[in-house]
């Protein structure tokens, strides 16, 4: 009964904060579109300035997707320098001499890739290598390889927030300690405020998958249902961390403050940038939540496995939930010892 | 008369900073007991460790015989903080609510509680609305109302007249009166001598120290002085003047 109320009220106050619920609703939504349009596109298409190369080479290379710009050598250069050209192909005495612009790494790939490519349609004895896809698509571009990661960050970083602000707040205005007053069991507050913001949860969950699968169209090899399952996971260990690390913040101010220490981190072992396959490099992302519901949301979005082919990431995942509602109970004693 | 609290050789420090010492102190059944002492003294720890937020180093504190803090305990203690703990966003009526059901109020009785509390602060006609509209008087007796829902036989008031203006505070003074009437002991803290003037019994803090205790009619004879203030300067005085600053 004490449970309901808290989750009653916790929901009422949710619902009356127009803009908190903007914030964990549409905010994820505004940036994943952003991020759809920035990473979402069509493959960089290089520019070559040539100067002096032999008919057939010339021919190659326009018959890749790449403009050519044919100058001579010191427009080559000028070319390169007012970022006109990707990079300026120069024979001299028939050696080729490839310079790169080099300041964008896409476009140096594009240009090898172009350059490369090329030379093997002159010399008709390179094998066609037929190239097959166990997973994805050579159709899968940056977007959807990151994207299934930053579904789980969003989920994560919105709920940590908004569930360890308001959580503080209970503790600033007092509340907190008015509700130790009563006889209300410490592990009673936490079950409310779970259970309060699950609600939220659940709802936000549902609309950032469907957000990024239905409307963005980023590549979804799994079921839906495994993706929700996992990303609310997510949130609860995000809402629980949040809520523990909110005793340990005297104001707002200081919880913003464990956004670059807390979160940002959890970023980069996530999978959202290749990681060195060093192993201590590694470990460090092992103690991170994200990195285990980011994984498994690759395993479900990308190579479309089920629930059952990612029960370690899901077990961690519940491990790191009871851990901090734990330690929260446990924290909570700073008010009341009973 | 029996005693409702009873307190031991109670010792408590923050930060290394102590901030009661030796407290003993006995509050009979019924009455209308009074913590007077100047900000800083340590009236609001006292206050906390008789309703069990806080356990104190050392000494003991009983209530009814049985030792805080205690669950059981708790139910039967009504308390109002020196700062409002209310939850802006909700209406008086919904704050009201939540608090009665973490009593374990009955639903049907509820409605009933509401309304009589509010009642008794002034506050039925506002009671559907968010408190963002109240000031800082009406959240005062929003707060005590609160404290008074699930009728407890204990109620502990942390300056609970503090922003009330002098009608207000008249009437919700006559409401102590009947409530003690009708049997409940009341404790509460103030640092406002013609306030500590209405109490049965007086506690006199001092730096953390109970400099002196006994009706305001005893304090005053025992320090051979005419009015409170000068009597709790003549305790303050004698007794452990310069301690600390809390």
């Amino acid at each position: 009964m004490r449970i309901q109320a808290i989750v009653k009220r916790v929901t009422r106050q949710f619902l009356r904060d127009k803009r908190s619920i903007a914030l964990m609703m549409v905010a994820p939504l505004l940036v994943m579109t952003l991020l759809w349009l920035v990473l979402d596109m069509e493959d960089y298409i290089p520019t070559i300035a040539v100067t002096d190369a032999p008919a057939p080479l010339s021919e190659a290379l326009e018959e890749q997707d790449a403009a050519i710009l044919e100058t001579d050598a010191s427009h080559g250069k000028e070319a390169l320098a007012n970022e006109d050209a990707d990079a300026h192909l120069l024979f001299d005495n028939n050696q080729p001499e490839l310079t790169m612009e080099g300041s964008n790494p896409t476009a140096t790939s594009a240009v090898q890739n172009v350059i490369s490519s090329a030379v093997k349609q002159l010399n008709p004895n390179a094998p066609d290598l037929d190239v097959s896809f166990l997973h994805g698509s050579s159709d899968l571009n940056l977007f959807d390889n990151t994207g299934s990661v930053l579904i789980g960050f969003f989920v994560f970083f919105f709920v940590f927030i908004i569930g360890g602000v308001s959580f503080l707040r209970e503790r600033t205005q007092g509340t907190l300690e008015r509700m130790m007053a009563t006889p209300l069991r410490r592990w009673e507050i936490v079950a409310g405020y779970l259970l309060g913001f699950g609600i939220f949860i659940v709802i936000q969950s549902i609309i950032i998958a469907a957000f990024s699968i239905y409307v963005l169209d980023i590549y979804m090899a799994g079921s839906f249902l495994s993706v929700l399952v996992t990303a609310f996971l997510l949130a609860i260990t995000a809402l629980s961390l949040g809520t523990l690390l909110s005793a340990y913040a005297k104001n707002e101010f200081q919880m913003i403050q464990f956004i670059p220490v807390v979160i940002v981190p959890q970023v980069f072992f996530s999978g959202v940038f290749p990681i060195e396959s060093v192993e201590w490099i590694d470990a460090i992302g092992k103690i991170m939540p994200l990195t285990y519901g980011a994984d498994a949301l690759k395993a479900i979005m990308i190579r479309g496995e089920g629930l059952s082919a990612v029960t370690v990431d899901i077990a961690v995942l519940i491990g790191f939930s009871a851990a901090f509602i734990i330690l929260n109970i446990i924290a909570l004693k700073r008010h009341r010892t009973l | 008369m029996s005693d409702v609290v009873k307190m031991e050789n109670i010792q408590h420090s923050y930060n290394k900073q102590t901030v009661l010492k030796e407290v003993d102190l006995a509050i009979p059944e019924g009455q209308l007991f009074g913590l007077l002492g100047p900000s800083g003294s340590g009236k609001t720890t006292l206050v906390k460790i008789i309703i069990g937020l806080l356990t104190p180093e050392s000494g003991t504190v009983r209530i009814e015989d049985k030792q805080m803090p205690s669950f059981q305990l708790m139910q039967k203690i009504g308390y109002m903080a020196q700062s409002d703990a209310l939850y802006n966003e909700l209406t008086a009526r919904e704050n009201m609510q939540f608090f009665a059901t973490l009593y374990k109020i009955p639903k049907s009785k509820q409605r009933e509680r509401i309304v009589e509390a509010a009642d008794l602060v002034n506050l039925s006609d506002v009671l559907d609305q968010t408190l963002e509209t109240f000031s800082g008087g009406m959240k005062r007796r929003m707060s005590l109302a609160i404290a008074l829902l699930h009728q407890p036989g204990l109620l502990i008031l942390d300056e609970p007249t503090v922003g009330i203006d002098p009608v207000l505070r008249a009437s919700i003074w006559e409401a102590f009166r009947k409530m003690q009437q009708a049997g409940t002991t009341i404790i509460i803290t103030t640092h406002v001598m013609d306030e500590a003037e209405k109490c049965d019994n007086l506690a006199l803090l001092r730096d953390g120290y109970l400099i002196a205790q006994g009706s305001p009619e005893d304090l005053r004879t025992q320090s051979g002085t005419e009015t409170l203030e000068t009597a709790f300067l003549h305790f303050g005085g004698a007794g452990h003047a310069h301690t600390g600053n809390r």
